[in-house]
């Protein structure tokens, strides 16, 4: 081998490094369950032109695969289907956009609600959408659905071995000062507002809160939080859970449920001290030139069999009085916390976008991960 | 002029793929480095330093000087660990050395992000290695390796290591064994011969290896957040958390360009390294 060979070699080896690092840069931090993925569009049918044709964007396998099918042979209306592993990365292509290039986007409704603010979304008129009849009137009460149809929802709180566990935890300081046996077993979601969410609501605060007092002891707390635990972790916290790596860890509700799915003796419960109300919604972006197809396909979202499919298979709840009624108690039975009702749900804070505060929250996140090293 | 056609044919597809992917996104980051955050994540194009001035802060300073630390340590043990590899494969049979040299390039052909969940599963609490300890007497409790900074040098190093290998095995196989051989006859040690035959007359591949580990691990962001649990903050996490979580891509841009500018530092050391040897 010569001195050209190696360089060759050496470049070739860049070059799959750098691809390899460049898929590592997407990481999924899809909701979804891993099941089959829909990634491309359906195949055109005879009458496609009639009825035009949608742009959507969703999370990886967060509808049933053949969703699309359907609606296109039921309305005549193609879709194509755009998949985003993260809301940050919807809502930067949308800003940058200026909402063009989507007819209907699933995202997070904190960041529907910053989208809205920023004038990129169509205010949504509900009488187009018939099956919105089937939405808990609880849901439509919170403000940032006037431009975000909500698909599911739920709430923050601790997911724990009951086995492993020999007492019932009901308290954010269970995990922000564990008891002495539990430490090191203990891990926290890693994304800035659910980092921070522990110990905001356990100082009494808000978790919107943008005083810079309160966050200076929210910030003091998980400091010495970090102490005792094993890490920070968004995507697979229910696996350590399973493993028994951790013994109590902070999650959404149907993540934990994903544990439970393996492991019958974990559970899950909501702190004494309140926790988020988090919705998943589909929303319209202002300059969407076919917004009546847009209305139809979120009224075929909202058909009661497509809101049993998520709860059965993504094991979120849906913010729905059709689909809620008719799960079967087996199912109910193995995921208690697909019974949370709605008015329990709306006791907790809804997550809205921050604004300006999002230096404050930045630098508290940097210090608190940055610190004890 | 018609001598020009040929060289710009040949360059023509690198150079616009360098312009349109490269060097047009760098300046993207350049430009939006001086702009601010709106209130809901947006860019506004009006001009600051602060995104800079931001740069100095305590903890900022913190995270650069910890990265800067974990690079040079990852750096250091590759480098011990890549030179007797890389010397050891240029004394082979040459039918050897080959094989050998694909085996240094074969983890490539997985991504590094999947060989990193291997190293999970190798070295969690529940893990392989944690098993075996209990398996052969060795430990009595169940151990965790992962979740500290011991953990991420592994994760970086194992990753890094034959970008270490490729350009010394290059330099030493280019190196005229009968400089050595000169060395013994005039009763040089082998220490002495490697000290001050081999070594001087292989520092670019040194340098050049040692570049290409200390770069991508000072940016490195997903082994500090699988293998550290996201305690260890490195710089690359703080980058990637402005620009995908905080949704502050000037403040994002600006760190980049603070990075950039170590990184351009290193090339220019490197460059006078490689001026020196070749004028001595």
């Amino acid at each position: 081998m010569n001195g050209s060979k190696i360089l060759l070699a050496l470049m070739m080896l860049i070059v799959i490094s750098l691809a390899a690092c460049s898929g590592a840069a997407s990481q999924p931090t899809s909701p979804s369950s891993p099941s089959s993925a829909e990634t491309q569009a359906p195949p055109s049918e005879s009458e496609s032109g009639t009825k035009g044709k949608i742009v959507i964007s969703n999370w990886d396998a967060y509808m049933p695969a053949d969703l699309l099918e359907k609606f296109t042979a039921e309305t005549g209306i193609q879709v194509e289907l755009a998949l985003h592993a993260t809301n940050e990365e919807i809502v930067g292509k949308l800003v940058a956009s200026k909402g063009q290039g989507f007819d209907v986007v699933f995202m997070t409704g904190q960041f529907a609600d910053a989208m809205a603010k920023m004038g990129l979304l169509s205010e949504i008129d509900y009488a187009k959408l018939p099956n919105s009849a089937n939405l808990f009137e609880e849901v439509k009460r919170i403000p940032f659905t006037r431009y975000a149809v909500p698909y599911t929802w739920g709430t923050t709180g601790l997911c724990y071995r009951s086995d492993l566990v020999d007492y019932d935890p009901d308290s954010w300081y269970d995990l922000l000062r564990p008891k002495p046996e539990l430490a090191g077993k203990i891990t926290m979601l890693s994304t800035d507002r659910w980092l921070l969410l522990p110990a905001q609501k356990a100082l009494g605060f808000s978790a919107n809160t943008t005083d810079e007092g309160e966050m200076q002891q929210v910030k003091e707390l998980l400091i010495e939080a970090k102490k005792t635990l094993l890490a920070y972790d968004d995507t697979t916290f229910y696996s350590k859970l399973v493993a028994g790596e951790a013994v109590l860890v902070e999650a959404w509700d149907g993540w934990c449920n994903y544990g439970i799915a393996e492991n019958a003796d974990i559970r899950f419960v909501i702190p004494k001290e309140g926790s988020d109300l988090w919705v998943d919604t589909m929303v319209i972006p202002e300059p969407s030139k076919n917004k009546e197809a847009a209305y139809a396909f979120i009224d075929y979202v909202l058909r009661p069999e497509i809101g049993t499919w998520v709860a059965e298979n993504i094991l979120y709840k849906v913010p729905s009085r059709a689909v809620m009624g008719q799960l079967s108690t087996d199912l109910l039975n193995s995921f208690p916390n697909l019974t949370i009702s709605p008015q329990e749900l709306l006791k907790q804070e809804v997550l809205q976008d921050i604004g300006e505060a999002q230096n404050l929250y930045s630098s508290v996140v940097a210090e608190v991960l940055a610190s004890g090293q | 002029m018609k001598r020009l056609v040929p060289p710009l044919v040949l360059l023509g597809p690198a150079l616009t793929w360098l312009g349109l992917f490269l060097v047009l996104p760098l300046a993207l980051i350049l430009v939006y480095s001086f702009f601010q955050r709106g209130a809901f994540g947006q860019i506004v194009p009006q001009l600051t330093l602060a995104n800079y001035s931001r740069l100095f802060n305590p903890t900022v300073l913190k995270v650069f000087l910890n990265s800067l630390r974990i690079a040079s340590l990852v750096t250091g043990l590759a480098l011990l660990l890549g030179y007797p590899t890389a010397y050891f494969i240029t004394h082979q049979p040459s039918r050897w050395k080959n094989t050998l040299l694909v085996l240094v390039i074969l983890p490539f052909w997985t991504s590094y992000l999947i060989r990193t969940y291997a190293w999970i599963v190798l070295l969690n609490r529940e893990g392989v290695l944690s098993r075996l300890l209990i398996a052969v007497g060795l430990s009595k409790e169940p151990i965790s390796f992962l979740y500290n900074d011991t953990a991420i040098f592994i994760g970086l190093l194992y990753g890094y290591l034959p970008f270490m290998v490729l350009p010394l095995y290059s330099a030493i196989e280019r190196l005229n064994p009968e400089l050595r051989e000169a060395a013994f006859d005039l009763g040089a040690t082998p220490l002495k011969t490697f000290l001050q035959v081999t070594l001087p007359l292989t520092i670019r591949g040194v340098v050049t290896g040692a570049i290409f580990v200390f770069v991508p691990s000072l940016g490195n962001f997903f082994v500090p957040e699988l293998l550290g649990g996201g305690q260890r903050f490195m710089i690359g996490n703080m980058i990637n958390n402005q620009f995908l979580k905080a949704r502050d891509w000037p403040y994002g841009s600006a760190m980049a360009f603070g990075v950039m500018a170590i990184v351009l530092m290193l090339l220019l050391f490197q460059a006078w390294v490689t001026r020196r040897t070749e004028e001595g």
